[in-house]
C-alpha cells in the first residue's frame, strides 16, 4: 500500500519519536460572555496517536477544537504545540506551524474544482507571491508543477481522483468530506484535526473512513478526532478524552473509558436514587 | 446541445475549444483576434458605425473602460471585495498625469525647471500614475480590508467621493472645477500630422486620434490580460477565489487573507490608474465632474453584465456600456434621443440580469492552475494501490 509520502512527496519531516507530546493544553478556558464553554481543560496529544475527543452535545468539543486551531482566542490557559506556545499568532500561521483541520459543516470553496481546493492547501507551503506569478519565475513554475502533482496524488489517496475536475459543490456528500481531509493533508500538518468526519455517513462509509484514518496514522500523522459515533471512536482511537459541560471528566484508553462510571453517567444519565 | 442550453451557457463551447488549444495556438488566435479588433474602426460595418460621434473616440473610451473592468474584476470578481469607489483610482491616475504635465498645475514638470521632456512626458508619467494609484490602493486597503461585505462597500464609496471632493476643492493645486488643461500626450508622428497622431488636432478620417488612442489602449488591455491571467493561474488567484468563496476557511487553510486582499486592491487600483492616465492623455483635460460616483456604478455595471470573474466577459460588458450609449446618441425614437436614456437602460438591464442571470452574460469558469492540462493526466493515471485501499 502506498503511503502519503510515496504519493505526495512531503517536504518536511512530520514524524517524530512516538509517545512524546505534540500538543499540550493547560487549563484551557473559553468564555462566551457569561457562558464558560471550556473550563480549565488540560490534556496532551502524543505524537503518532489518534486521540478521540468525545462528549454529549454541547460539551465543548468543537469549542476546544476552535481554541486549538486559533478560531477562538482562549480566555485563559495555554496551548503548546511542538514545543512552542501558540500564543497570539494568526490563524494562517497556525496552519503553517503544522495544525490542519476539517470542518463539521463542510466548508469547501464550492466554485473551485476538487483539485484546485487541494492545491490551495498545498499553497500553504509555497512562497510565490505577486511578482513571481506575473513574471512566471522558475520558483513559481516549480511550485505549480509540484502542487498539482501532490494534489492529484492526495485525491488518489482519499479515493476521489476521478472527480478531481468537478466543482467541489457538485461532489456527493461523502466525497466532499474526503476532499476536506485531502485539503487538510495538503498543508502537510503534524496534527490533523477531524471534526465529526463521519457525520451523515452510513455504516459502509464509516468503515471506509476508519480505514482511511488508520492509514493516515500509519503514515506517521497525529490525529485529533471529534466524533459522536461511539463505535467509530472506540474502534479507531488510541486514547480518548471525554468532555462534559466544558470540563474534562475522563481520559484513558477506549476500554477504560467504556467502563468509566462518570462517562456512562454523562451519556446515559444517572438514576434518580443515585443523585446526591 | 439544445438551443436553450446553448443560450444558458454561451461561453461553454468556446471555452472548450479554447481549452483544447496548445499554448502556441492560443497565442496565434489571440494575436489575430486583437489585430481584427484593431482594424474595426478603419473599416466600420455600416450598421455598427456610430453616427452621432467619432467611432475612433468611442472605441478609445471602450479601451479605457475595458482596462477599468479588468482591474475592477480583480477586486470584485476574483476576490469578491465589493468596491463602490473605484472611480477614485481612475481619478488619482488621471490627476497624477495632469498635475505633472499641465501648464496650469503648480507641480508642472514640463517647464524650464521640470524634469520631464515634452516628447516623453506622457509615457514617463504612466508608471508614476500606476505607482501612485497602487499606493493609494494600499493606503485605502490597509485600514479598510479588515471590514467585510457591506461595510467595505460603504467605505470605498466614501473614498471615491473624497477623491472627487479633494479635486473639486483644492483650488491651489487642481484649480477646482475649472480643471487642468493641456495635459501631455505621446508625441508620435509630428512630421505627418500637426501635433502628432495622438493629438486632438488629428480629428479627421477613420484613423483619427481616437483610433490611435484605441490602438494604444488595446495594447495595454492585452498586457493587462496577460498579467491578470498569470496571477489567476497562480497561488495568488487561487487565494482570491478561496477568499471570495469562504474567507474563514481560506484563513484556516493557511491563506494570508489580509495580504492577498491587499494585493487585489493594489493591483486593481494600479490598472484603474493606468486607465486614468490614458484618459488624461486622450482628453488632455482633467476636471472633477468626470469622476462622479455614477461612473463607479457604470464600471461595476460592466463587470456584473459581463460576468464577475470572467476577464473576457467584463471586456464585453465594458463594450456594451460604452458603445451602446454612443451608438444610440442622436438616434431619435418618438422624439426622444435614445442616447440620453443610458442610465435607464442600464438600470433595467441590471434588474433583468439579477432576476434571470445573476452570474452575468458570460458566467465564469476561471483557470486557476498553471499546468491545468497536465493535471487531467495526473488525475486519470490509475493509482491501483491506493484505490484498492480506499
Amino acid at each position: 500500500m502506498s503511503s502519503i509520502e510515496d504519493v505526495a512527496g512531503l517536504h518536511r519531516e512530520v514524524h517524530a519519536a512516538e509517545g512524546e507530546n505534540l500538543l499540550e493544553t493547560r487549563d484551557l478556558t473559553v468564555r462566551f460572555g457569561g457562558l464558560v464553554a471550556l473550563d480549565s481543560v488540560t490534556f496532551d496529544i502524543r505524537r503518532g496517536e489518534i486521540l478521540g475527543l468525545i462528549g454529549p452535545n454541547g460539551a465543548g468539543k468543537t469549542t476546544c477544537f476552535n481554541a486549538i486551531t486559533g478560531v477562538y482566542r482562549p480566555a485563559g490557559g495555554t496551548v503548546v504545540f511542538d514545543g512552542a506556545p501558540l500564543g497570539r499568532i494568526k490563524r494562517h500561521q497556525i496552519t503553517r506551524r503544522g495544525i490542519a483541520r476539517t470542518f463539521q459543516n463542510i466548508r469547501l470553496w464550492g466554485e473551485m474544482t476538487a483539485l484546485e481546493n487541494v492545491v490551495v492547501g498545498t499553497d500553504a507551503r509555497h512562497r510565490t507571491s505577486v511578482p513571481g506569478a506575473i513574471l512566471r519565475s522558475p520558483r513559481h513554475r516549480r511550485e505549480e508543477r509540484d502542487a498539482i502533482e501532490r494534489a492529484a496524488a492526495l485525491l488518489h489517496f482519499v479515493g476521489i481522483a476521478d472527480r478531481g475536475e468537478q466543482k467541489a459543490k457538485n461532489l456527493p456528500y461523502g466525497d466532499q468530506r474526503r476532499l476536506e481531509i485531502a485539503r487538510a493533508l495538503a498543508t502537510e500538518p503534524k496534527l490533523l484535526c477531524l471534526d465529526e468526519p463521519a457525520a451523515g455517513f452510513n455504516q459502509g462509509e464509516k468503515v471506509a473512513l476508519i480505514e482511511l484514518i488508520n492509514k493516515i496514522r500509519d503514515d506517521g500523522y497525529t490525529v485529533l478526532l471529534i466524533e459522536h459515533d461511539m463505535r467509530l471512536v472506540m474502534g479507531v482511537t488510541d486514547r480518548i478524552v471525554v468532555l462534559e459541560f466544558g470540563r474534562k471528566i475522563a481520559e484513558g484508553v477506549p476500554s477504560q473509558i467504556r467502563e468509566d462510571p462518570a462517562v456512562i453517567a454523562a451519556y446515559l444519565g444517572v438514576p434518580d436514587d443515585e443523585v446526591q | 446541445m439544445s438551443a436553450w442550453a446553448k443560450l444558458a451557457h454561451p461561453g461553454d463551447e468556446l471555452r472548450q475549444w479554447w481549452g483544447g488549444l496548445s499554448r502556441h495556438a492560443k497565442w496565434l488566435v489571440g494575436v489575430v483576434g486583437f489585430v481584427l479588433v484593431g482594424l474595426f474602426p478603419l473599416f466600420p460595418p455600416p450598421l455598427l458605425n456610430t453616427t452621432g460621434i467619432s467611432l475612433g473616440g468611442t472605441l478609445a473610451q471602450f479601451a479605457m473602460t475595458a482596462l477599468i473592468a479588468i482591474g475592477l474584476n480583480v477586486v470584485v470578481g476574483s476576490a469578491g471585495l465589493l468596491d463602490l469607489g473605484y472611480v477614485g483610482f481612475y481619478a488619482v491616475g488621471a490627476y497624477t498625469v495632469a498635475l505633472l504635465t499641465s501648464p496650469a498645475s503648480p507641480w508642472n514638470q514640463l517647464d524650464a525647471s521640470g524634469v520631464l521632456t515634452t516628447k516623453w512626458a506622457w509615457l514617463s508619467c504612466v508608471p508614476i500614475a500606476i505607482a501612485i494609484t497602487g499606493l493609494s490602493g494600499l493606503i485605502l486597503g490597509t485600514p479598510t480590508l479588515r471590514l467585510r461585505g457591506d461595510y467595505l462597500a460603504i467605505v470605498t464609496l466614501g473614498f471615491g467621493e473624497i477623491i472627487r471632493l479633494l479635486a473639486d476643492n483644492l483650488e491651489g493645486l487642481t484649480r477646482g472645477p475649472r480643471g487642468l488643461p493641456g495635459v501631455a500626450y505621446p508625441r508620435v508622428g509630428e512630421n505627418h500630422v500637426p501635433g502628432g497622431y495622438f493629438s486632438s488636432g488629428n480629428a479627421s478620417g477613420a484613423a483619427n486620434y481616437g483610433t490611435w488612442w484605441f490602438w494604444l489602449g488595446l495594447v495595454l488591455v492585452a498586457i493587462a490580460l496577460l498579467v491578470v491571467g498569470n496571477l489567476e493561474r497562480s497561488r495568488v488567484g487561487r487565494a482570491w477565489v478561496a477568499i471570495r468563496e469562504d474567507e474563514d476557511a481560506a484563513e484556516v487553510m493557511g491563506v494570508n487573507t489580509f495580504k492577498f486582499k491587499l494585493w487585489a486592491f493594489v493591483i486593481g487600483a494600479g490598472i484603474g490608474g493606468l486607465s486614468g492616465a490614458l484618459y488624461a492623455g486622450q482628453v488632455q483635460f482633467v476636471a472633477p465632474t468626470n469622476f462622479n460616483i455614477i461612473n463607479s456604478m457604470l464600471f461595476l455595471c460592466a463587470v456584473v453584465l459581463g460576468g464577475q470573474g470572467n476577464k473576457l466577459g467584463v471586456i464585453f460588458g465594458a463594450f456594451v456600456i460604452v458603445y451602446l450609449p454612443n451608438r444610440l446618441l442622436g438616434v431619435h425614437f418618438l422624439g426622444i434621443n435614445l442616447g440620453d436614456l443610458k442610465y435607464l437602460f442600464f438600470g433595467l438591464a441590471l434588474v433583468v440580469m439579477m432576476i434571470f442571470r445573476p452570474q452575468g452574460l458570460f458566467p465564469v469558469r476561471q483557470q486557476l492552475l498553471t499546468y491545468g492540462r497536465s493535471a487531467r493526466d495526473l488525475l486519470r493515471r490509475g493509482d491501483p494501490a491506493s484505490r484498492a485501499a480506499t
